[in-house]
């Protein structure tokens, strides 16, 4: 009886975020007492499997192949259906993520096992395991049983903690890949590279975050980049701010965007709609600014202050600096 | 060229959901059931490959009671071609409907599925994949643009992931799920509503289609989520300052 833990990286570094699903595990290993495998799965792991020897996993499983350097959904959910039989788990794990997202599905169907997609709770029932998972943009929340030997799961990273490092070592063993896992059909093209510079939206333990009354890119990163750069957050954006190019896709924060559950949260010109509270609510402090009282955010808000966000925001970013400098002196 | 786009039929985006008392579902009374809005995106954009000369026909399926007839006839009306209607009231898990569009496609043959990432009820994102995994076929997901090469050989589809936009290129026959970018849905035209009328809708039971399916996931209930305590009207910006550095010390 086991677990499979499938991490996320980027050439070789593995997403913090990815990690929670070690903590999923490790509750899964309370509960059941399935001890749990970690995989990577690339082209080029590298140094990628020595941060991970101490997350108390049974072992380090390493599906490195040239053909594996993108994260194909035919291929990366082959070669993941193929590491749990080859581990004889019974749950595949993952953090969920557009990635996590695009490979568990396929890999469950080849498996012929169900799949449960953003849980945030498990405990033992009478019955066996019961999950929670948010449904209908998190306005109501899933109890489920299932009924199978074997399942695929997706955690959604803010319902669970970065995992304590533990002591002792961790094996590293090697998938041997099969030539046919790799056969899909499928071929990447490119990626967009974005400069660095600010942290990871789902990372960051700030996000600053617009909607569609700043009108335009420039508008956009003028206004919140400084409050957001004074801060150290992440820049986050509505649907309708992405919609209307004023923002990038991955900005967007919701339902069917990213799930954000930062310290702070700052909400600024967003009316917020039920789609864009599902990815926001849970943060700890959330701040709305917007001109119009009856915006639903308020509802939301721990703090709401009702203004011009272009007058509000410069002023409160020099009021965060005036005011760092008067406790340093 | 065939394109089959599986249709859910879900609560209106803005419907204000609220939680039976008992835990067994939501309060459907008075509340307007659509198209899932991916899934209505599915079926321009087929729409837009038939009108771009690279499809000829389009095919709606909805696996579900005799209510979801309603979101086939709103297919027909966008210009989908013909609607298949596998009746089966229960609650299917992904797996489950995934298996049953597999036996639609091995009898209708298409070149592409296209459909929804996720539906905006159960919020799953899981059909498309499970479909294109059982069948063997490569897969586009979270796609936000979608152009016919090699003559009409390969999909070069443009994906929404959380690191950005992806470009990849996949053979055909393959599942393609859409993201919101993708397009606009066009509204139904009172035309469009009298020509739907009559086009061609079959149903098929999955008798029929020589399968039987059972959910393996049990929802056991459905609770309202924890509410946010009620927060403070501040007055000022500094007045804000001063609360989030000095209540809740996030500064």
């Amino acid at each position: 009886m086991s677990t499979l833990v499938l991490l996320e990286h980027d050439r070789g570094r593995v997403r913090s975020s990815s990690l929670t699903a070690v903590t999923c595990a490790r509750l899964l290993r309370e509960v059941s007492g399935a001890d749990y495998d970690l995989l990577l799965i690339g082209a080029e792991l590298g140094e990628a499997a020595d941060g991970l020897a101490r997350l108390g996993a049974r072992s380090i499983l390493l599906a490195e192949h040239s053909d594996l350097s993108a994260p194909l959904g035919g291929r990366y959910s082959a070669v993941l259906a193929e590491a749990a039989r080859s581990r004889g788990a019974e749950t595949i794990i993952a953090a969920a993520s557009t990635f996590s997202k695009d490979i568990l599905p396929r890999a469950a169907a080849l498996l012929d096992a169900p799949m449960l997609s953003d849980v945030t709770h498990v405990k033992a029932g009478p019955g066996g395991l019961r999950f929670r998972r948010p449904v209908y943009a998190g306005n109501a929340i899933a109890t489920v049983e299932v009924a199978a030997e074997q399942l695929v799961l997706t955690c959604r990273p803010t319902a669970f903690d970065a995992p304590e490092l533990q002591g002792g070592e961790t094996p590293v063993e090697r998938l041997r890949i099969e030539p046919s896992w790799l056969e899909d059909g499928m071929e990447f093209v490119s990626r967009e590279e974005r400069p660095a510079g600010r942290p990871d939206l789902t990372e960051a333990r700030v996000v600053v975050s617009g909607g569609r009354p700043l009108r335009d890119s420039d508008t956009f990163i003028r206004v919140l980049g400084g409050l957001a750069d004074t801060l150290g957050a992440a820049l986050g954006a509505t649907r309708g701010a992405v919609d209307s190019g004023i923002a990038p896709n991955d900005w967007q924060v919701g339902q069917t965007g990213k799930v954000v559950a930062p310290e702070l949260y700052v909400a600024c010109g967003i009316s917020g709609a039920i789609q864009h509270l599902a990815g926001m609510k849970e943060s700890k402090v959330i701040v709305a600014i917007n001109k119009d009282p009856e915006a639903p955010i308020f509802q939301a808000a721990t703090y709401g202050l009702v203004a011009d966000l272009y007058e509000a925001v410069p002023t409160l970013t020099e009021a965060i600096r005036a005011g760092r400098r008067a406790g340093d002196e | 060229m065939k394109i089959l786009v599986p249709i859910k039929r879900v609560p209106a985006p803005e419907t204000k959901i609220r939680v039976r008392s008992d835990g067994t579902g939501i309060e459907t009374e008075g509340v307007t059931f659509v198209i899932n809005p991916f899934d209505e995106i599915a079926v321009e954009e087929a729409l837009r490959l038939r009108e771009g000369g690279s499809a000829e026909e389009i095919v709606a399926v909805t696996i579900g009671g005799e209510e979801c007839v309603e979101q086939l006839r709103t297919a027909l009306a966008m210009g989908a071609d013909r609607a298949v209607h596998i009746p089966d009231a229960r609650l299917l898990d992904p797996p489950g409907v995934a298996r049953v569009l597999r036996a639609v496609v091995e009898r209708e043959q298409p070149r592409i599925v296209l459909m929804g990432k996720q539906a905006i009820d159960d919020d799953c994102n899981q059909t498309g994949q499970m479909l294109a995994g059982m069948l063997g076929w490569p897969q586009a997901t979270f796609v936000s643009k979608v152009q016919l090469i090699d003559g009409g050989a390969r999909a070069e589809c443009t994906r929404e992931t959380d690191a950005g936009l992806e470009v990849i290129r996949i053979r055909l026959p393959a599942v393609l799920t859409t993201d919101l970018r993708l397009n606009e849905p066009r509204y139904v035209s009172l035309p469009g509503i009298v020509r739907a009328r009559g086009k061609p809708l079959e149903t098929i039971t999955c008798e029929e289609l020589g399968i039987s399916v059972e959910p393996r996931v049990r929802t056991l209930r459905l609770d309202a989520p924890a509410s946010r305590p009620a927060g403070v009207r501040v007055t000022t910006v500094e007045e804000l300052a001063a609360r989030l550095r000095d209540e809740a010390k996030v500064l």
